[in-house]
């Protein structure tokens, strides 16, 4: 295999050559958003232009071809993930997979039923995508939800892990890697317990997939979901993995998920259709599988590879400066490439402004991840966050600019 | 951090204010206290007001945010307390208005005061929310302080 060449793969992501307030941009915000390669479009482009019409609906041509397309699109997805065609159902966004999943549980047929004295547990660094829906579950159905904490270098506290999930524990939702924090959790630690007490568990991999070879199957948990527009496709498509999706009754009632209507009642489709009701995200979802191609055509392992690198180099960046603190872990063991920091003496809105300023695209504000931030006492922070086409000058621009940051509001 | 966009929304007024902020501190006595966030970045004003004969008597705060925000509601204090209410509301949508205005408008300083120095905090749709924090939250405030007040008599 030849050595990833990021300035090669640059070329492909136009917007990297504008500039922003006269500096060339440096994007460090794909924890947020990531941006998409030419590839994509393309494919997406194509499809809408030469096959697009509905799908699962009709027997003309073009109807064939787009169903043709969208289910291409699907066995590429699993294929991606390691899994089964069937297993895997495309949403508009990981949010809709984890409050799918919510839902369909208190549903009739669900295969477990929560009410009062059952438990939901989850762990303080969730991004509230994958934290309000279970407190939504759990206000609906009587049942409490319980939390694993954190140290104080943003790992989880697994030492009451046998507390907080527990023989009353009906299902155990974590994150794979902290959007927040960058932290990469130790899945099989967290699902052997949850298999020793019978729970359920929800991965959520949206800060995972787009960075890491993940073979979802493998990791053996019951549900596992992830979003396409942080890994170089389209925003509006999402996808929910499920081991036995057969078991879980239907969250949202329409077109394509049923078997047989009738005005007294209906039966519904097998799935992943029962979990696609109405038209759903067609061009998204081939955006999607051209992403999970030109990713796999650089190989993940040289992914991850080229962002420790990164993620190491902005580390020791912001080691060597003072009155710069990060909120996670300081090194890259088991850590994704999101560095959430705190300049001392300047808010992160400030920071984000002033590197704005300088051409720098950064995230600020709790992220989705309040209670995070609350647990370490900052009302916010400033996170970059680094991808596949980011290079070692962007890096050394932020460093640069954090010094002129400091400079600027009087704090060095 | 020497272009001129950044210049124009720091201006000096901005930053003075959010370091020697004004008026700052939760304060006795007051009819109304409110809690107001901007859920999206988590800047927090816990904020007092007593309104007495028609007069804005005081007004205090305490809060963390970024330095607009927290400017913001130093420069408003300065504005209304110890005014007579309809002109402190009057002010507030004088405030409003200009927020508003994408950087489009020529504030008027005899009515703003330190105000104007916001105007190019206008042009940064992201940045106007902070902006408002504090006068949102005196408005709140005073809008329930003067329920109270219609109540009791």
């Amino acid at each position: 295999m030849t050595a990833f060449d990021v300035e090669a793969v640059r070329k492909d992501f136009p917007v990297l050559s504008r500039e922003v307030h006269g500096h060339p941009l440096v994007y460090l915000d794909s924890a947020s958003s990531s941006q998409k390669p030419r590839q994509v479009l393309e494919a997406e482009r194509i499809f809408v232009e030469e096959h697009y019409a509905n799908v699962h609906r009709g027997v003309h041509t073009l109807s064939q071809e787009a169903t043709d397309g969208y289910e291409a699109a699907r066995s590429t997805v699993a294929a991606f993930l390691g899994a089964r065609h069937d297993e895997v159902v495309f949403t508009k966004n990981a949010t809709e997979a984890f409050n799918l999943v919510a839902y369909a549980l208190g549903n009739p047929g669900s295969p477990v039923r929560l009410g009062p004295g059952d438990e939901i547990a989850v762990t303080e660094m969730e991004h509230h995508s994958n934290l309000v829906p279970w407190q939504m579950l759990a206000e609906r159905t009587g049942a409490t939800l319980r939390w694993l904490g954190l140290t104080d270098d943003g790992r989880l506290d697994l030492s009451d892990l046998d507390e907080v999930v527990n023989e009353r524990t009906k299902l155990f939702a974590f994150t794979h890697v902290s959007n927040l924090l960058g932290t990469e959790n130790p899945v099989d630690v967290l699902v052997a317990r949850a298999k020793q007490v019978g729970a359920l568990t929800f991965v959520d991999g949206v800060q995972s997939v787009p960075h890491q070879a993940v073979n979802v199957p493998s990791l053996d948990v019951d549900f596992f979901a992830f979003t396409g527009h942080k890994m170089l496709a389209p925003s509006g498509v999402g996808v929910l993995w499920g081991r036995d999706l057969n078991a879980l009754p239907p969250f949202m009632g329409g077109g394509s998920m049923i078997e047989v209507v009738q005005m007294s009642g209906s039966t519904y489709a097998a799935a992943p259709e029962r979990f696609e009701a109405g038209t759903p995200v067609i061009s998204q979802a081939v955006g999607l599988a051209a992403a999970c191609d030109y990713l796999t055509a650089l190989g993940m392992d040289a992914i991850k590879d080229h962002e420790i690198a990164l993620t190491a180099q902005l580390l020791d960046g912001i080691r060597a400066l003072d009155g710069v603190r990060v909120l996670g872990p300081d090194t890259t063991e088991l850590r994704g490439s999101a560095v959430s920091f705190v300049v001392e003496g300047v808010h992160p809105h400030d920071v984000g402004q002033s590197l704005d300023d300088l051409g720098i695209a950064v995230r600020v504000g709790h992220h989705c991840a309040a209670p995070v931030c609350r647990r370490f006492g900052v009302p916010a922070t400033a996170r970059a966050s680094s991808y596949l086409y980011n290079n070692a000058a962007d890096i050394d621009a932020l460093l640069e600019a954090i010094v002129k940051v400091q400079a600027f509001w009087g704090v060095r | 951090m020497s272009t001129a966009d950044t210049d124009t929304m720091y201006q000096e007024i901005i930053l003075d204010h959010y370091r020697h902020p004004h008026h700052k501190g939760l304060r006795d006595p007051f009819d109304v206290e409110v809690h107001h966030v901007n859920p999206t970045c988590g800047d927090e004003v816990t904020l007092r007001v007593q309104v007495l004969d028609g007069f804005v008597k005081d007004v205090s705060y305490d809060g963390q945010g970024c330095s607009i925000s927290q400017a913001s509601t130093s420069v408003m204090t300065d504005l209304v307390i110890g005014k007579p209410l309809e002109q402190a509301l009057s002010t507030h949508e004088a405030f409003l208005v200009l927020m508003q205005s994408r950087g489009t408008l020529e504030p008027d300083e005899d009515v703003l005061e330190d105000g104007i120095a916001f105007a190019g905090v206008s042009k940064y749709p992201a940045r106007v929310k902070c902006a408002l924090l504090g006068w949102m939250a005196w408005k709140d405030a005073t809008a329930q302080a003067v329920a109270q007040a219609k109540e009791a008599s």
